[in-house]
């Protein structure tokens, strides 16, 4: 307990661990690719990561702004076009995990990147799906990864962009040909998995220092918590280093200079 | 055969007020010289096609040109919203700009089935997704074979379509480089198509570092070919200059605001003769 760390890189650390070495993971931008970038350089140098623009096992060496920088086809092994990319790689069934961000997530992990509010008159435009609708489904199975707070996690999402398990939590019950859907959601205060039955979220680790209460108080609905709850490993001294040098070098490439 | 014209003239003559447009490239090589020579010309009722529509749709939808955007990510990439959309969403500013919104998938396998000439592109996409409720453009058909529930959106065909890539050989065959997107199906999908490139070269198959397989459309498949040197910045051109990405970050709070847009548009498009940024 003496390593001295933020609960962002708590959630990054916490992201990559679950990235296993080998695994084909289609990366969404944001906190996905910092985590899956940060798994690359250390525990997994085998992941192979693909970006939706097209770039197949990419390995940049700052994170991308966008999802298409540059830099993606420059370390990419090769690009293909978009269509491809989706049609043959997602869709054709060769992408393990897909790894999303979101702006709202319900009990049953479904994904809202559309809006806040009413369709016709929201409150607040959201960028839209991108790749995320057909990524939740063609993907072997997915992880989510995004900031706790009660804006966030909702008892009922405002709209469903991406299917989790459906408002019901029966979304995903025979449909053919589709993935196993999210498997985890990692965030700055816990762990949490799907129940095996139901498909609710259930609570299954602790960040060192947080509470069930405080998990509780950052999210809209009454959490269920795993009978025997587990604290999430520290981060190591390694895994910091590294991911602070990623983040300066990110930082320093997009200041413009 | 593409002809050789200048950027004010092939969108003169192949951008028609009330007609459907498709400036692609995917991050990379967005053709913004030709989107701002759209805005100097006043062009108006456009239907805007394109995955991203990034800060080039921004700035036409905030001109006044679009009626109609058609998209299936709509924010400023690693930075946040479209003010501009979204204002012209939210509030009708200047107009109010009716949306038709996708997956990625299911665009690019719309540009795809629109290159193929088919009229409508079929995915295994949208299961579980409350986008079909609000697009009447997603349906869902049954495999005529296995019976699977798949579905189903009308094929993309521009009037004309707008890309931008590195070079173009005095024949008008184009060399795309780098990330490639929906560029070759916009193009091929289109009635009409402007392609601006970074520079002409006598002949492409010349030039050091061609293969047989590099991204290539041929000249006869393209109407016009005009070169905008650094047509795609603040968007980028592989080989040629890196994504300006602080002004990425800077276009934030200047689309944020009416005024500070305007002032925006006016200074490096309206009274910029070529290209801004």
């Amino acid at each position: 307990m003496s390593l001295d760390y933020t609960s962002a890189e708590m959630m990054t650390v916490t992201a990559a661990r679950a990235l296993e070495n080998g695994t084909t993971c289609f990366v969404g931008i944001g906190l996905p690719s910092e985590a899956a970038n940060l798994a690359r350089l250390t525990h997994a140098p085998d992941v192979v990561l693909i970006y939706e623009s097209g770039t197949l096992q990419t390995k940049p060496d700052v994170l991308p702004l966008s999802i298409g920088d540059g830099e993606l086809a420059e370390t990419a092994l090769t690009t293909v076009a978009v269509p491809e990319m989706f049609r043959y790689w997602l869709q054709g069934g060769k992408i393990d995990v897909g790894f999303l961000g979101t702006a709202q997530i319900d009990r049953y992990c479904n994904l809202n990147t559309t809006l806040i509010g009413d369709y016709r008159e929201p409150k607040v435009r959201l960028p839209g799906g991108g790749g995320a609708p057909e990524i939740a489904t063609n993907a072997g199975e997915v992880f989510i990864t995004l900031k706790h707070s009660k804006r966030a996690f909702v008892d009922e999402v405002d709209f469903v962009t991406t299917l989790g398990f459906g408002r019901d939590g029966k979304g995903r019950d025979g449909v053919p040909n589709i993935g196993k859907g999210p498997t985890r959601v990692i965030t700055d205060l816990c762990v949490m998995k799907p129940d095996p039955e139901t498909k609710e979220l259930v609570v299954v680790s602790l960040h060192p220092g947080v509470t069930a209460e405080q998990v509780q108080e950052a999210t809209g609905w009454e959490l269920r918590f795993a009978e025997t709850l587990e604290s999430t490993p520290e981060p190591s001294e390694t895994e910091l280093e590294i991911l602070r040098d990623l983040k300066a070098r990110t930082a320093r490439a997009h200041s413009g200079q | 055969m593409a002809e050789f014209l200048s950027l004010h003239d092939a969108v003169a003559r192949y951008v028609e007020d009330g007609a459907t447009v498709a400036m692609e490239g995917f991050t990379h090589l967005i053709p913004f010289a030709a989107g701002h020579e759209v805005i100097r010309q006043g062009k108006r009722d456009l239907t805007l096609i394109r995955m991203t529509p990034d800060l080039v749709y921004d700035q036409l939808i905030g001109a006044g040109c679009a009626k109609k955007v058609i998209f299936s990510w709509g924010g400023n990439p690693g930075v946040g919203s479209l003010h501009r959309l979204r204002d012209a969403v939210e509030k009708g500013w200047p107009r109010k700009v009716e949306i038709l919104e996708h997956s990625h998938a299911a665009m690019a396998c719309a540009f795809e089935a629109g290159a193929a000439g088919l009229p409508l592109a079929v995915l295994r996409g949208y299961v579980g997704s409350e986008l079909p409720s609000v697009n009447d453009q997603i349906k869902f058909i049954d495999c005529p074979f296995t019976g699977e529930r798949l579905a189903a959106v009308p094929s993309v065909r521009p009037d004309v379509s707008i890309v931008h890539a590195q070079k173009a050989d005095r024949a008008g065959n184009v060399l795309v480089e780098g990330i490639v997107g929906v560029q070759k199906e916009a193009v091929l999908a289109a009635k009409q198509s402007i392609v601006t490139v970074e520079e002409i070269v006598d002949d492409l198959r010349a030039e050091p570092g061609y293969h047989p397989n590099a991204c290539i459309i041929p000249g006869w498949a393209i109407s016009a070919i005009a070169v905008a040197e650094k047509g795609s910045l603040p968007s980028y051109a592989h080989g040629y200059y890196p994504r300006n990405n602080a002004f990425y970050k800077e276009w934030d709070a200047i689309a944020r605001d009416r005024d500070a847009f305007t002032a925006w548009i006016e200074e490096n498009v309206m009274n910029a003769g070529g290209n801004a940024r």
